[in-house]
């Protein structure tokens, strides 16, 4: 065995010397695979990236989520010009309340009114998303808390203008000032701060659409309703749009992952009953997940056919390189079969040439493929992810082509007569 | 290999041998029911002119090609029915090539050369670079051992396809023509060394169409048309025995 490994050796060594002597040739041979390893990690380590920014997304809202949106309907939003009246439209406090009864696998259902007012403190002010809403919130929009608490029952019952601030919005308005008991002015009403939560944004051009934003201010929906009421007036230059909205959002939590599907569409089947106008949207974050991996999957196929192409393009010009050589190195072969070389330690001879060339080529692929997402994710500011994955598959591929294209090279040097070998000038 | 037991024995015998190439509706015969047989130790010049079949019949000898019909005894084995891969383990742990053009391995330095049927025999690096080191000062290039063929002259390059054929240790050389390509002063050295080559005991079949070279052997086989026309040994004439 020893022995064995140790000859192992020697014939890739000899391999490599073969191959240095001429330098530029073999450089050029393995360029084919280089480029196809490199593009191929390059490929997989941009499609890994995406994948998983779209994947975390959909996880930061929670699979066993769904989400229920208001939304302005299509045909009221052309009547609108003209003659301002109040557009009703998007899901009610009812709508809550028959979702919440009706579906046995909801563990959570949470409210959401949203509201868009200036918030000031002192001198500072900053425009802030009101989110009327209960504790649960909290619950399904899972954030770390950075000070103070969140809201709990008894802001609800006893309708206590109190807010809870995100970290970013916190240090817009309050600077170095300690943050926690201090009073914020919301429109014309006054909250106490009682707690800053961290929060996340959804990204631009994102499916995920994440419920928090980075100005928001949590207050009680009972708060909610009393100071702000259902209509918004909007006023824009030269017109004015007064719609009015119960509840903005409705966040769903389901108790189990198999019942998110189903109960989704038993929501939204009660909902096509009382709603005449399509005036709200569902979003089911697994349903995204399931679409997001078999997006991901039909990419790495197409991946894996394009790596599979450039790999076979590389493979053909060592096929041809080696061809050529073993022309050229008939004499040598008829030389080394005259000496007593069987023919599958010629085939083995050539066989090993190639793959050491072919796996060298891979290597230099391998450093060029993993510098590319560098430059990708540097100047293109895309997310790129290298996985063990993307780095093994090319890798082994390298290694396959070589034997592949090797091998008929290697037989043609084998079946070369010594008699007439010899012979040849 | 060469126990004293042997010494007279026919380490070659060629039985009723054919070659028979075709050749459209034709054949030909390259080999037409030859008997020969060469004893241990014998040093042997085959001549004769293209078209005689000796190149045929130095294929056949050197394994390199297989008999239509007939036998062909080597060092007491019948080697006629043997496939391929028996054929290189023959050559390889009994046979000497030289050739006309020493084909050398061009990128291969001295040392690999000679070291090459060493390699084939799976010996270690070290045992292998020993060997050929003593090869390479036995014919006279022990300071050449990092050369490439291409450096050396046709002589030296002979020369070291000598110490490559020798390295095996065989019972038999096989010389193509071995001062074809060279002026005739080196020639002669080149025929010396086989001549003591010979002496240590080893059987030499040379190919040649220089009866000057032909000389230094001691018994002359000339071929014609696929047979055997005549043996000569050390300069008396036999006419016409083992045909």
């Amino acid at each position: 065995m020893v022995i064995k490994r140790t000859k192992f050796i020697r014939d890739v060594l000899l391999g490599i010397e073969n191959l240095l002597l001429h330098k530029l040739r073999s450089f050029l041979t393995a360029l084919g695979v280089i480029f196809g390893v490199a593009s191929v990690v390059a490929m997989l380590s941009v499609g890994e990236g995406a994948s998983k920014k779209a994947l975390d997304e959909i996880r930061k809202v929670g699979s066993n989520n769904i989400i229920i949106s208001s939304i302005k309907p299509r045909e009221e939003e052309e009547t609108t010009m003209g003659r301002p009246h109040a557009v009703v439209y998007g899901l009610t406090y009812k709508d809550f309340d028959r979702i919440y009864r009706t579906f046995e696998p909801i563990k959570t259902a949470v409210p959401v009114k949203e509201v868009r007012k200036e918030g000031r403190l002192g001198e500072r002010n900053l425009e802030l998303r009101v989110v009327g809403t209960t504790p649960d919130w909290f619950e399904l929009v899972k954030r770390p808390i950075e000070a103070g608490r969140i809201l709990i029952e008894s802001d609800m019952t006893h309708r206590s203008a109190v807010a809870v601030l995100t970290e970013y919005g916190a240090r817009r308005l309050l600077a170095t000032r300690n943050t926690i008991g201090e009073n914020l002015t919301i429109g014309e009403n006054s909250f106490e701060v009682i707690g800053i939560v961290k929060s996340e944004s959804s990204s631009s051009g994102s499916d995920v659409q994440l419920p928090d934003d980075k100005v928001d201010a949590y207050i009680p929906l009972e708060v909610a309703k009393e100071y702000y009421g259902d209509i918004n007036i909007k006023r824009t230059t030269g017109s004015m749009e007064i719609t009015s909205v119960e509840l903005h959002k409705i966040i769903i939590q389901v108790n189990n992952i198999e019942n998110v599907e189903s109960t989704a569409k038993g929501i939204e089947a009660m909902l096509s009953r009382f709603h005449t106008k399509l005036d709200y949207e569902m979003s089911v974050p697994l349903a995204l997940l399931r679409q997001a991996e078999a997006t991901k999957r039909t990419f790495n196929i197409v991946l894996a056919a394009i790596a599979f192409i450039s790999l076979l393009v590389g493979g053909i010009g060592i096929m041809n390189i080696m061809l050529a050589t073993v022309t050229e190195r008939t004499r040598e072969i008829g030389i080394r079969r005259a000496i007593g070389a069987k023919k599958k330690q010629i085939i083995t001879q050539f066989l090993i040439e190639t793959v050491v060339l072919s796996t060298i080529g891979g290597i230099l692929g391998l450093g060029l493929g993993i510098f590319i997402p560098l430059l990708i994710t540097l100047f293109a500011k895309m997310p790129t992810v290298i996985t063990p994955f993307s780095i093994i598959l090319p890798f082994v591929m390298s290694i396959g082509v070589g034997l592949l294209s090797g091998i008929y090279p290697a037989a043609r040097a084998a079946e070369v007569d010594p008699i007439i070998a010899l012979r040849h000038e | 290999m060469n126990d004293g037991h042997m010494t007279n024995d026919a380490v070659i015998k060629l039985e009723n041998a054919y070659k028979i190439y075709p050749m459209g509706n034709e054949e030909v015969r390259a080999l037409n029911g030859i008997s020969v047989s060469f004893k241990e130790g014998s040093f042997w010049a085959i001549m004769g002119q293209s078209g005689s079949g000796k190149s045929t019949m130095m294929n056949i000898l050197g394994c390199l090609d297989r008999l239509t019909k007939g036998c062909y005894l080597l060092e007491g084995q019948d080697v006629s029915q043997l496939d391929d891969d028996s054929l290189s383990e023959f050559r390889l742990r009994h046979l000497g090539f030289i050739f006309q053009s020493f084909n050398l391995i061009p990128q291969l330095t001295v040392q690999r050369n000679i070291e090459l049927p060493l390699y084939y025999l799976g010996w270690d690096s070290e045992k292998s670079a020993e060997r050929s080191r003593e090869l390479a000062e036995s014919v006279g290039l022990g300071d050449r051992l990092n050369h490439r063929p291409t450096e050396l002259s046709g002589g030296q390059m002979q020369r070291v396809a000598i110490a490559r054929a020798l390295a095996n240790d065989p019972q038999i050389l096989l010389a193509d023509e071995p001062t074809g390509n060279l002026d005739s002063a080196t020639g002669v050295q080149i025929i010396e060394l086989l001549k003591k080559l010979n002496k240590q005991g080893k059987t030499i079949i040379m190919v040649t169409h220089e009866p000057d070279i032909a000389e230094h052997a001691k018994n002359v086989l000339t071929m014609k048309d696929g047979v055997v026309e005549r043996i000569e040994s050390n300069g008396n004439k036999t006419d016409k025995i083992y045909t």
